[in-house]
Protein backbone atom coordinates (compact mmCIF):
# COMPACT_ATOMS: atom_id res chain seq x y z
CA UNK A 1 0.00 0.00 0.00
CA UNK A 2 2.68 2.76 0.74
CA UNK A 3 4.40 1.60 -2.22
CA UNK A 4 1.34 2.94 -4.24
CA UNK A 5 1.28 5.75 -2.38
CA UNK A 6 4.87 6.46 -3.14
CA UNK A 7 4.28 5.95 -6.97
CA UNK A 8 1.29 8.14 -6.42
CA UNK A 9 3.34 11.01 -4.83
CA UNK A 10 6.27 10.85 -8.16
CA UNK A 11 3.42 11.13 -10.38
CA UNK A 12 2.52 14.20 -8.69
CA UNK A 13 5.72 15.82 -8.38
CA UNK A 14 6.61 14.70 -12.08
CA UNK A 15 3.60 16.43 -13.05
CA UNK A 16 4.03 19.34 -11.63
CA UNK A 17 8.10 19.97 -11.79
CA UNK A 18 7.01 19.79 -15.85
CA UNK A 19 4.26 22.70 -15.34
CA UNK A 20 6.86 24.84 -13.44
CA UNK A 21 9.18 24.25 -15.73
CA UNK A 22 6.71 25.19 -18.84
CA UNK A 23 5.96 28.38 -16.37
CA UNK A 24 9.56 29.11 -16.53
CA UNK A 25 10.26 28.80 -20.16
CA UNK A 26 8.12 31.92 -20.75
CA UNK A 27 10.09 33.96 -18.24
CA UNK A 28 13.20 34.74 -20.88
CA UNK A 29 10.66 35.86 -23.36
CA UNK A 30 8.12 38.43 -20.90
CA UNK A 31 11.48 39.84 -19.84
CA UNK A 32 12.43 40.30 -23.17
CA UNK A 33 9.22 42.44 -24.04
CA UNK A 34 8.77 43.31 -20.71
CA UNK A 35 12.41 45.44 -20.79
CA UNK A 36 12.13 46.76 -24.90
CA UNK A 37 8.40 47.93 -24.57
CA UNK A 38 9.14 49.73 -21.15
CA UNK A 39 12.42 51.14 -22.73
CA UNK A 40 11.60 51.44 -26.25
CA UNK A 41 8.37 53.37 -25.64
CA UNK A 42 9.57 56.22 -24.04
CA UNK A 43 10.99 57.54 -27.18
CA UNK A 44 8.20 56.28 -29.66
CA UNK A 45 6.43 58.81 -31.75
CA UNK A 46 4.53 58.77 -34.79
CA UNK A 47 7.56 61.00 -36.24
CA UNK A 48 9.57 57.96 -35.23
CA UNK A 49 8.69 56.09 -38.24
CA UNK A 50 8.37 59.07 -40.96
CA UNK A 51 12.07 60.80 -39.89
CA UNK A 52 15.63 59.10 -40.88
CA UNK A 53 18.23 58.85 -38.55
CA UNK A 54 19.74 61.91 -36.94
CA UNK A 55 23.28 63.02 -37.90
CA UNK A 56 25.75 62.63 -34.76
CA UNK A 57 25.66 66.44 -34.94
CA UNK A 58 21.98 66.95 -34.63
CA UNK A 59 22.09 64.72 -32.14
CA UNK A 60 24.57 66.67 -30.31
CA UNK A 61 23.23 70.11 -30.75
CA UNK A 62 19.99 68.46 -29.50
CA UNK A 63 20.59 66.95 -26.34
CA UNK A 64 22.90 70.35 -25.45
CA UNK A 65 19.94 72.62 -26.18
CA UNK A 66 18.24 70.22 -23.62
CA UNK A 67 15.63 68.49 -26.63
CA UNK A 68 14.91 65.38 -27.40
CA UNK A 69 17.10 63.25 -30.21
CA UNK A 70 15.17 64.24 -33.47
CA UNK A 71 14.49 61.95 -36.10
CA UNK A 72 13.32 58.46 -36.24
CA UNK A 73 14.37 55.56 -38.75
CA UNK A 74 12.29 55.45 -42.03
CA UNK A 75 15.73 55.37 -44.11
CA UNK A 76 15.97 51.27 -42.20
CA UNK A 77 12.67 51.17 -42.49
CA UNK A 78 12.06 51.61 -46.38
CA UNK A 79 15.26 49.64 -46.87
CA UNK A 80 14.05 46.38 -44.85
CA UNK A 81 10.88 46.48 -46.79
CA UNK A 82 12.65 47.33 -50.51
CA UNK A 83 15.04 44.58 -49.37
CA UNK A 84 12.46 42.15 -48.08
CA UNK A 85 10.27 42.66 -51.04
CA UNK A 86 12.79 41.76 -53.58
CA UNK A 87 14.45 39.07 -51.68
CA UNK A 88 10.93 37.35 -51.55
CA UNK A 89 10.17 38.09 -55.02
CA UNK A 90 12.88 35.32 -56.21
CA UNK A 91 12.97 32.94 -53.09
CA UNK A 92 9.30 32.49 -52.85
CA UNK A 93 8.60 31.16 -56.09
CA UNK A 94 12.08 29.64 -56.89
CA UNK A 95 11.28 27.84 -52.69
CA UNK A 96 8.19 27.06 -53.94
CA UNK A 97 8.74 25.17 -56.91
CA UNK A 98 11.56 23.41 -55.64
CA UNK A 99 9.76 22.21 -52.32
CA UNK A 100 6.74 21.08 -54.33
CA UNK A 101 9.29 18.80 -56.88
CA UNK A 102 11.69 17.27 -53.23
CA UNK A 103 8.30 16.33 -51.88
CA UNK A 104 7.13 14.87 -54.78
CA UNK A 105 10.34 12.86 -56.20
CA UNK A 106 11.47 12.34 -52.71
CA UNK A 107 12.94 9.14 -53.41
CA UNK A 108 15.58 9.93 -55.78
CA UNK A 109 19.38 10.42 -55.72
CA UNK A 110 18.67 13.76 -56.70
CA UNK A 111 16.19 15.29 -54.78
CA UNK A 112 17.61 13.23 -51.99
CA UNK A 113 21.36 15.48 -52.27
CA UNK A 114 19.65 18.56 -52.95
CA UNK A 115 17.33 18.12 -50.02
CA UNK A 116 20.24 17.26 -47.96
CA UNK A 117 22.25 21.01 -49.50
CA UNK A 118 18.81 22.55 -48.55
CA UNK A 119 20.03 21.36 -44.67
CA UNK A 120 23.82 22.65 -45.67
CA UNK A 121 22.10 25.83 -46.60
CA UNK A 122 20.22 26.52 -43.82
CA UNK A 123 23.03 25.62 -41.34
CA UNK A 124 25.37 28.17 -42.62
CA UNK A 125 26.27 31.40 -40.63
CA UNK A 126 24.88 34.57 -42.60
CA UNK A 127 28.14 36.14 -41.68
CA UNK A 128 29.56 33.63 -44.19
CA UNK A 129 26.52 34.47 -46.76
CA UNK A 130 27.51 38.16 -46.33
CA UNK A 131 31.22 37.72 -47.06
CA UNK A 132 30.49 35.15 -50.40
CA UNK A 133 28.00 38.11 -51.58
CA UNK A 134 30.24 40.60 -50.49
CA UNK A 135 33.12 38.65 -52.87
CA UNK A 136 30.31 37.81 -55.74
CA UNK A 137 28.21 41.32 -55.85
CA UNK A 138 29.95 44.30 -54.20
CA UNK A 139 33.19 43.31 -56.09
CA UNK A 140 32.18 42.53 -59.09
CA UNK A 141 29.47 45.67 -59.18
CA UNK A 142 31.90 47.93 -57.58
CA UNK A 143 30.02 49.18 -54.58
CA UNK A 144 27.83 47.95 -52.24
CA UNK A 145 24.02 47.92 -53.08
CA UNK A 146 20.84 46.96 -51.77
CA UNK A 147 20.83 44.13 -54.50
CA UNK A 148 23.96 42.30 -52.87
CA UNK A 149 21.62 43.05 -49.61
CA UNK A 150 18.37 40.94 -50.69
CA UNK A 151 20.72 38.34 -52.85
CA UNK A 152 22.30 37.41 -49.14
CA UNK A 153 18.75 37.41 -47.65
CA UNK A 154 17.22 35.55 -50.44
CA UNK A 155 20.25 33.21 -50.22
CA UNK A 156 18.60 32.87 -46.41
CA UNK A 157 15.14 32.30 -47.05
CA UNK A 158 15.57 29.98 -49.70
CA UNK A 159 16.00 26.58 -47.71
CA UNK A 160 13.76 27.81 -45.33
CA UNK A 161 10.48 27.81 -47.88
CA UNK A 162 11.72 24.62 -49.59
CA UNK A 163 11.93 22.89 -46.49
CA UNK A 164 8.20 24.75 -45.26
CA UNK A 165 7.07 23.81 -48.61
CA UNK A 166 8.22 20.00 -48.58
CA UNK A 167 6.91 19.20 -45.70
CA UNK A 168 3.67 20.71 -46.29
CA UNK A 169 3.19 18.92 -49.59
CA UNK A 170 4.37 15.34 -48.03
CA UNK A 171 1.82 15.96 -44.83
CA UNK A 172 -0.82 15.86 -47.48
CA UNK A 173 -3.04 12.82 -47.86
CA UNK A 174 -1.91 11.07 -51.46
CA UNK A 175 -5.58 10.15 -51.73
CA UNK A 176 -5.67 14.03 -53.09
CA UNK A 177 -3.49 13.54 -56.03
CA UNK A 178 -4.55 10.10 -56.74
CA UNK A 179 -7.75 11.44 -57.00
CA UNK A 180 -6.72 14.48 -59.27
CA UNK A 181 -4.56 12.06 -61.85
CA UNK A 182 -7.69 9.56 -61.99
CA UNK A 183 -10.31 12.19 -63.54
CA UNK A 184 -7.36 13.22 -66.21
CA UNK A 185 -6.33 16.15 -64.78
CA UNK A 186 -2.37 16.83 -66.16
CA UNK A 187 0.05 16.62 -63.64
CA UNK A 188 0.52 20.57 -64.10
CA UNK A 189 -3.09 20.96 -63.41
CA UNK A 190 -2.71 18.19 -60.38
CA UNK A 191 0.07 20.35 -58.55
CA UNK A 192 -1.60 23.95 -59.08
CA UNK A 193 -4.92 23.62 -58.44
CA UNK A 194 -5.14 20.39 -55.75
CA UNK A 195 -1.69 20.36 -54.23
CA UNK A 196 -0.66 23.63 -53.58
CA UNK A 197 -4.23 24.68 -52.54
CA UNK A 198 -4.81 22.42 -50.08
CA UNK A 199 -0.58 22.89 -48.81
CA UNK A 200 -1.39 26.90 -49.18
CA UNK A 201 -2.19 27.08 -45.51
CA UNK A 202 1.15 25.67 -44.23
CA UNK A 203 3.49 27.06 -47.18
CA UNK A 204 2.19 30.80 -46.55
CA UNK A 205 2.72 30.05 -42.70
CA UNK A 206 6.59 28.93 -44.10
CA UNK A 207 6.84 31.96 -45.82
CA UNK A 208 5.71 34.43 -43.34
CA UNK A 209 8.24 32.37 -40.61
CA UNK A 210 11.30 32.68 -43.35
CA UNK A 211 10.51 36.45 -43.10
CA UNK A 212 10.41 36.58 -39.29
CA UNK A 213 13.66 35.19 -39.67
CA UNK A 214 15.94 37.30 -41.96
CA UNK A 215 14.11 40.74 -41.26
CA UNK A 216 16.51 40.87 -38.05
CA UNK A 217 19.49 39.78 -39.74
CA UNK A 218 21.98 42.08 -39.54
CA UNK A 219 25.66 40.29 -40.47
CA UNK A 220 25.12 39.83 -44.29
CA UNK A 221 24.24 43.35 -44.60
CA UNK A 222 27.12 44.86 -42.90
CA UNK A 223 29.27 42.96 -46.01
CA UNK A 224 26.40 43.94 -48.93
CA UNK A 225 23.82 46.91 -48.17
CA UNK A 226 26.01 48.72 -45.77
CA UNK A 227 23.99 51.22 -44.86
CA UNK A 228 22.89 54.97 -45.96
CA UNK A 229 21.92 58.23 -43.72
CA UNK A 230 19.13 58.93 -45.84
CA UNK A 231 15.61 57.47 -47.38
CA UNK A 232 17.08 55.51 -50.38
CA UNK A 233 15.06 54.48 -53.14
CA UNK A 234 17.42 53.36 -55.71
CA UNK A 235 18.27 49.80 -55.45
CA UNK A 236 21.46 49.52 -56.75
CA UNK A 237 22.94 52.07 -53.97
CA UNK A 238 24.10 51.35 -50.53
CA UNK A 239 20.64 51.50 -48.36
CA UNK A 240 19.78 51.07 -44.73
CA UNK A 241 17.78 48.70 -42.95
CA UNK A 242 16.53 48.65 -39.48
CA UNK A 243 19.05 46.44 -37.83
CA UNK A 244 21.70 47.81 -39.28
CA UNK A 245 20.76 51.29 -37.48
CA UNK A 246 19.83 49.30 -34.48
CA UNK A 247 23.91 48.58 -34.88
CA UNK A 248 24.70 51.92 -35.37
CA UNK A 249 22.86 53.25 -32.21
CA UNK A 250 24.21 51.34 -30.50
CA UNK A 251 27.91 52.21 -31.25
CA UNK A 252 27.59 56.33 -31.27
CA UNK A 253 26.93 57.12 -28.25
CA UNK A 254 24.77 60.25 -28.95
CA UNK A 255 22.47 58.16 -30.67
CA UNK A 256 21.97 55.79 -28.18
CA UNK A 257 18.44 57.13 -26.86
CA UNK A 258 17.07 55.31 -29.78
CA UNK A 259 18.12 51.89 -29.48
CA UNK A 260 15.48 50.91 -27.66
CA UNK A 261 12.95 52.62 -29.92
CA UNK A 262 14.33 51.10 -33.15
CA UNK A 263 14.50 47.42 -31.03
CA UNK A 264 11.06 47.85 -30.40
CA UNK A 265 9.59 48.35 -33.86
CA UNK A 266 11.84 45.47 -35.07
CA UNK A 267 10.61 43.01 -32.08
CA UNK A 268 6.56 43.88 -33.04
CA UNK A 269 7.17 43.48 -36.63
CA UNK A 270 8.91 40.02 -36.00
CA UNK A 271 5.89 39.44 -33.50
CA UNK A 272 2.72 39.88 -35.85
CA UNK A 273 4.69 38.17 -38.67
CA UNK A 274 4.28 34.98 -35.70
CA UNK A 275 0.89 36.03 -34.79
CA UNK A 276 0.18 35.99 -38.40
CA UNK A 277 1.46 32.76 -39.28
CA UNK A 278 -0.76 30.84 -36.37
CA UNK A 279 -3.55 32.97 -37.79
CA UNK A 280 -3.10 31.51 -41.43
CA UNK A 281 -2.60 28.26 -40.14
CA UNK A 282 -5.25 27.53 -38.03
CA UNK A 283 -7.49 29.37 -40.97
CA UNK A 284 -6.44 27.22 -43.81
CA UNK A 285 -6.47 24.37 -41.68
CA UNK A 286 -7.77 21.23 -44.01
CA UNK B 1 -21.42 -9.60 -82.71
CA UNK B 2 -24.33 -9.35 -79.52
CA UNK B 3 -21.67 -10.38 -77.18
CA UNK B 4 -19.21 -7.08 -78.45
CA UNK B 5 -21.81 -5.24 -77.25
CA UNK B 6 -22.55 -6.33 -74.35
CA UNK B 7 -19.74 -6.40 -73.37
CA UNK B 8 -17.90 -2.62 -72.14
CA UNK B 9 -14.33 -3.78 -71.44
CA UNK B 10 -12.49 -7.46 -72.23
CA UNK B 11 -9.27 -8.07 -70.13
CA UNK B 12 -7.40 -10.26 -72.08
CA UNK B 13 -4.06 -11.86 -70.51
CA UNK B 14 -3.47 -9.15 -67.82
CA UNK B 15 -0.54 -9.19 -65.56
CA UNK B 16 0.57 -6.92 -63.07
CA UNK B 17 3.75 -6.98 -61.29
CA UNK B 18 5.34 -4.93 -58.43
CA UNK B 19 8.52 -6.65 -58.34
CA UNK B 20 10.44 -8.39 -60.99
CA UNK B 21 10.10 -11.97 -59.83
CA UNK B 22 6.62 -11.85 -58.71
CA UNK B 23 3.28 -11.47 -60.61
CA UNK B 24 0.57 -9.85 -58.53
CA UNK B 25 -2.15 -10.04 -61.11
CA UNK B 26 -1.50 -12.84 -63.02
CA UNK B 27 -2.35 -13.69 -66.74
CA UNK B 28 -5.94 -12.86 -65.65
CA UNK B 29 -8.98 -12.59 -68.68
CA UNK B 30 -11.86 -11.35 -68.55
CA UNK B 31 -15.08 -9.82 -70.18
CA UNK B 32 -16.67 -6.78 -68.19
CA UNK B 33 -20.61 -6.47 -69.03
CA UNK B 34 -21.69 -3.45 -70.60
CA UNK B 35 -24.53 -1.30 -67.89
CA UNK B 36 -23.91 -3.88 -65.03
CA UNK B 37 -22.60 -4.22 -61.45
CA UNK B 38 -19.04 -6.53 -61.78
CA UNK B 39 -17.64 -7.55 -58.49
CA UNK B 40 -14.70 -8.17 -57.85
CA UNK B 41 -14.18 -10.47 -54.27
CA UNK B 42 -11.30 -12.30 -52.83
CA UNK B 43 -8.96 -12.09 -49.25
CA UNK B 44 -6.77 -9.01 -48.55
CA UNK B 45 -3.54 -8.96 -51.13
CA UNK B 46 -5.30 -11.43 -53.71
CA UNK B 47 -4.59 -8.88 -56.06
CA UNK B 48 -7.83 -7.03 -56.76
CA UNK B 49 -7.75 -3.75 -56.24
CA UNK B 50 -4.17 -4.00 -58.15
CA UNK B 51 -6.23 -5.36 -61.13
CA UNK B 52 -8.65 -2.51 -60.70
CA UNK B 53 -5.76 0.22 -60.76
CA UNK B 54 -4.20 -1.34 -63.78
CA UNK B 55 -7.12 -0.60 -65.67
CA UNK B 56 -7.59 3.16 -65.27
CA UNK B 57 -3.59 2.94 -65.26
CA UNK B 58 -2.99 4.33 -62.02
CA UNK B 59 0.05 2.07 -61.59
CA UNK B 60 2.52 4.49 -63.52
CA UNK B 61 2.30 6.97 -60.87
CA UNK B 62 4.82 4.38 -58.92
CA UNK B 63 7.93 3.47 -60.25
CA UNK B 64 8.42 -0.03 -61.08
CA UNK B 65 5.20 -1.38 -61.77
CA UNK B 66 5.41 -3.70 -64.53
CA UNK B 67 1.94 -3.82 -66.44
CA UNK B 68 1.19 -6.30 -69.37
CA UNK B 69 -1.41 -7.65 -71.64
CA UNK B 70 -4.83 -5.78 -73.12
CA UNK B 71 -7.15 -4.00 -71.73
CA UNK B 72 -9.75 -3.47 -74.85
CA UNK B 73 -12.92 -0.91 -74.43
CA UNK B 74 -14.93 -0.64 -77.71
CA UNK B 75 -12.28 -2.11 -79.43
CA UNK B 76 -9.38 0.62 -78.36
CA UNK B 77 -6.63 -0.58 -75.49
CA UNK B 78 -6.17 1.01 -73.11
CA UNK B 79 -2.65 0.38 -72.45
CA UNK B 80 -1.65 2.07 -75.57
CA UNK B 81 -3.65 5.55 -75.79
CA UNK B 82 -2.76 8.32 -73.45
CA UNK B 83 -3.24 7.98 -70.04
CA UNK B 84 -4.89 11.41 -69.28
CA UNK B 85 -7.92 10.54 -72.08
CA UNK B 86 -8.46 6.82 -70.52
CA UNK B 87 -8.79 8.55 -67.11
CA UNK B 88 -11.13 10.27 -68.58
CA UNK B 89 -12.98 7.76 -69.78
CA UNK B 90 -12.41 5.32 -66.61
CA UNK B 91 -13.59 6.95 -63.47
CA UNK B 92 -12.53 5.83 -60.38
CA UNK B 93 -13.77 5.85 -56.46
CA UNK B 94 -11.57 5.32 -53.82
CA UNK B 95 -11.86 3.59 -50.33
CA UNK B 96 -12.14 6.79 -48.27
CA UNK B 97 -14.02 9.74 -49.51
CA UNK B 98 -11.82 12.32 -50.71
CA UNK B 99 -13.05 15.72 -51.86
CA UNK B 100 -10.27 18.04 -52.62
CA UNK B 101 -10.46 19.94 -49.18
CA UNK B 102 -9.98 23.57 -50.89
CA UNK B 103 -13.01 23.34 -52.66
CA UNK B 104 -16.76 24.14 -52.99
CA UNK B 105 -19.36 21.44 -53.05
CA UNK B 106 -20.01 22.40 -57.04
CA UNK B 107 -16.22 22.77 -57.57
CA UNK B 108 -15.77 19.42 -56.54
CA UNK B 109 -18.62 17.80 -59.37
CA UNK B 110 -16.47 20.41 -61.87
CA UNK B 111 -13.25 19.56 -60.87
CA UNK B 112 -13.03 17.01 -63.57
CA UNK B 113 -13.52 20.11 -66.03
CA UNK B 114 -11.35 22.35 -64.61
CA UNK B 115 -8.16 19.47 -63.75
CA UNK B 116 -8.55 19.19 -67.90
CA UNK B 117 -8.67 22.87 -69.02
CA UNK B 118 -12.01 22.40 -70.41
CA UNK B 119 -14.12 25.79 -69.42
CA UNK B 120 -17.45 25.89 -69.24
CA UNK B 121 -20.44 28.78 -69.80
CA UNK B 122 -22.02 29.65 -66.18
CA UNK B 123 -25.66 27.77 -67.37
CA UNK B 124 -23.68 24.39 -68.30
CA UNK B 125 -21.63 24.75 -64.97
CA UNK B 126 -25.13 24.63 -63.09
CA UNK B 127 -26.14 22.26 -64.86
CA UNK B 128 -23.92 19.40 -64.40
CA UNK B 129 -23.86 20.60 -61.39
CA UNK B 130 -27.31 19.72 -60.49
CA UNK B 131 -27.65 16.62 -63.10
CA UNK B 132 -24.41 15.19 -61.30
CA UNK B 133 -25.93 15.67 -57.98
CA UNK B 134 -28.87 14.55 -58.87
CA UNK B 135 -27.85 11.40 -60.16
CA UNK B 136 -26.04 10.17 -57.03
CA UNK B 137 -29.36 11.37 -54.71
CA UNK B 138 -27.46 14.54 -53.33
CA UNK B 139 -28.84 17.52 -54.84
CA UNK B 140 -31.71 18.29 -52.25
CA UNK B 141 -29.55 17.44 -49.69
CA UNK B 142 -26.56 20.00 -50.90
CA UNK B 143 -28.46 22.46 -53.12
CA UNK B 144 -28.18 25.14 -50.52
CA UNK B 145 -24.89 24.99 -49.91
CA UNK B 146 -23.17 24.41 -52.80
CA UNK B 147 -20.24 27.09 -52.38
CA UNK B 148 -19.24 25.76 -48.73
CA UNK B 149 -16.66 23.17 -48.95
CA UNK B 150 -17.44 19.69 -49.58
CA UNK B 151 -15.07 18.20 -46.60
CA UNK B 152 -18.31 19.48 -44.21
CA UNK B 153 -20.37 16.85 -45.10
CA UNK B 154 -20.69 13.50 -44.17
CA UNK B 155 -18.67 10.17 -44.76
CA UNK B 156 -21.45 9.12 -46.85
CA UNK B 157 -22.32 12.69 -48.51
CA UNK B 158 -18.64 13.26 -49.02
CA UNK B 159 -18.12 9.32 -51.00
CA UNK B 160 -21.68 10.25 -52.50
CA UNK B 161 -19.94 13.79 -54.15
CA UNK B 162 -16.96 11.21 -55.02
CA UNK B 163 -19.06 9.75 -57.00
CA UNK B 164 -21.14 12.72 -58.55
CA UNK B 165 -17.45 14.04 -59.46
CA UNK B 166 -16.43 11.12 -61.27
CA UNK B 167 -19.93 10.86 -63.07
CA UNK B 168 -19.48 14.30 -63.83
CA UNK B 169 -17.01 13.70 -66.66
CA UNK B 170 -19.64 11.06 -68.25
CA UNK B 171 -17.06 8.15 -68.19
CA UNK B 172 -18.02 4.61 -69.92
CA UNK B 173 -17.05 2.85 -67.08
CA UNK B 174 -16.28 3.51 -62.97
CA UNK B 175 -13.91 2.05 -61.18
CA UNK B 176 -14.91 1.23 -57.26
CA UNK B 177 -11.97 0.71 -54.95
CA UNK B 178 -14.05 -0.60 -51.50
CA UNK B 179 -16.41 2.59 -51.76
CA UNK B 180 -17.87 1.52 -48.71
CA UNK B 181 -15.19 0.04 -46.61
CA UNK B 182 -14.75 3.56 -44.63
CA UNK B 183 -18.90 4.03 -43.71
CA UNK B 184 -21.56 2.98 -41.69
CA UNK B 185 -24.10 0.43 -42.41
CA UNK B 186 -26.60 3.63 -43.09
CA UNK B 187 -24.54 5.46 -45.38
CA UNK B 188 -23.48 1.92 -46.96
CA UNK B 189 -26.76 0.91 -47.79
CA UNK B 190 -27.58 4.09 -49.77
CA UNK B 191 -24.44 4.34 -51.92
CA UNK B 192 -25.44 0.58 -52.85
CA UNK B 193 -28.80 1.46 -53.46
CA UNK B 194 -27.83 4.67 -55.49
CA UNK B 195 -25.08 2.01 -57.47
CA UNK B 196 -27.78 -0.16 -58.90
CA UNK B 197 -29.85 2.91 -60.35
CA UNK B 198 -26.82 4.23 -61.29
CA UNK B 199 -25.92 0.82 -63.53
CA UNK B 200 -28.32 2.05 -66.22
CA UNK B 201 -25.85 5.36 -66.80
CA UNK B 202 -22.63 3.53 -66.38
CA UNK B 203 -20.76 0.58 -66.43
CA UNK B 204 -19.56 -0.25 -63.11
CA UNK B 205 -16.63 -2.59 -61.49
CA UNK B 206 -16.32 -2.70 -57.57
CA UNK B 207 -14.04 -4.20 -55.60
CA UNK B 208 -15.38 -5.46 -52.24
CA UNK B 209 -14.37 -7.18 -49.24
CA UNK B 210 -18.01 -7.95 -48.63
CA UNK B 211 -19.39 -10.79 -49.89
CA UNK B 212 -22.83 -10.04 -48.90
CA UNK B 213 -22.31 -6.54 -50.97
CA UNK B 214 -21.15 -8.23 -53.94
CA UNK B 215 -24.87 -10.79 -53.66
CA UNK B 216 -27.19 -7.89 -52.94
CA UNK B 217 -25.77 -5.78 -56.13
CA UNK B 218 -23.72 -7.48 -58.76
CA UNK B 219 -24.48 -9.10 -61.86
CA UNK B 220 -21.16 -10.67 -62.46
CA UNK B 221 -18.47 -11.76 -60.27
CA UNK B 222 -14.97 -12.16 -60.02
CA UNK B 223 -12.88 -14.07 -57.56
CA UNK B 224 -9.50 -13.68 -57.35
CA UNK B 225 -7.18 -15.81 -55.28
CA UNK B 226 -3.55 -15.14 -54.67
CA UNK B 227 -3.18 -12.65 -57.87
CA UNK B 228 -5.20 -15.54 -60.21
CA UNK B 229 -8.93 -15.17 -61.16
CA UNK B 230 -10.17 -18.32 -60.22
CA UNK B 231 -13.49 -17.87 -61.46
CA UNK B 232 -16.10 -15.70 -63.32
CA UNK B 233 -19.27 -15.45 -63.72
CA UNK B 234 -22.81 -14.48 -62.58
CA UNK B 235 -23.11 -13.59 -59.12
CA UNK B 236 -26.44 -15.51 -58.97
CA UNK B 237 -24.37 -18.72 -60.12
CA UNK B 238 -21.45 -18.00 -58.55
CA UNK B 239 -22.90 -17.74 -54.67
CA UNK B 240 -25.44 -20.77 -55.47
CA UNK B 241 -22.99 -23.37 -57.49
CA UNK B 242 -19.51 -22.36 -57.49
CA UNK B 243 -17.44 -24.13 -60.07
CA UNK B 244 -13.90 -23.92 -57.76
CA UNK B 245 -13.39 -25.67 -54.39
CA UNK B 246 -11.57 -22.35 -53.23
CA UNK B 247 -14.35 -19.99 -54.42
CA UNK B 248 -16.67 -22.67 -52.78
CA UNK B 249 -14.19 -22.11 -49.48
CA UNK B 250 -14.09 -18.44 -49.65
CA UNK B 251 -17.91 -18.44 -49.87
CA UNK B 252 -18.31 -20.71 -47.04
CA UNK B 253 -15.62 -18.60 -44.92
CA UNK B 254 -13.11 -21.29 -44.59
CA UNK B 255 -10.39 -19.25 -45.94
CA UNK B 256 -10.08 -15.35 -46.25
Amino acid sequence: MDKLKFRIFKSHLLHYSVVVLAALMAVPLVAILGKVAVEGFRNLTLEFLFQPAPTTYEAVMASAAGHAIPGGISNGLVGTLLMLLMSSAISIPVGILSGVFLAEHRSTVFAKVSSYMTDILQGTPSIILGVIVYAWIVIPMKGYSAIAGSIALCIMMLPLIVRSTEEAVKMLSSSYKEAALALGGSYFRTVWKVLLPSAFGQIFTGVLLAVSRIVGETAPLMFTALGCAIVQWDVTQPMSSVPLLIWQFFNNPTLQPLLWSASLVLLVFVLLLNVSSKIVTNKWKI
Amino acid sequence: MENINNTILEIRDLCVAYTADKLSVSHVSTDIPRNQITAIMGPSGCGKSTLLRAINRMHELYRGIQVSGELLIDGQDLLKINAMRVRREVGMVFQRPNPFPTMSIADNVLAGYSLNGIRLEKSMRQSIVEQSLKSVGLWNEVKDSLTKRGTFLSGGQQQRLCIARALALKPKLILMDEPTSALDPIATTTIENLLVELKNEVSIIIVTHNMGQAKRISQKSLFMYLGELVEGGSTEQMFSDPADRRTKSYLSGNIG
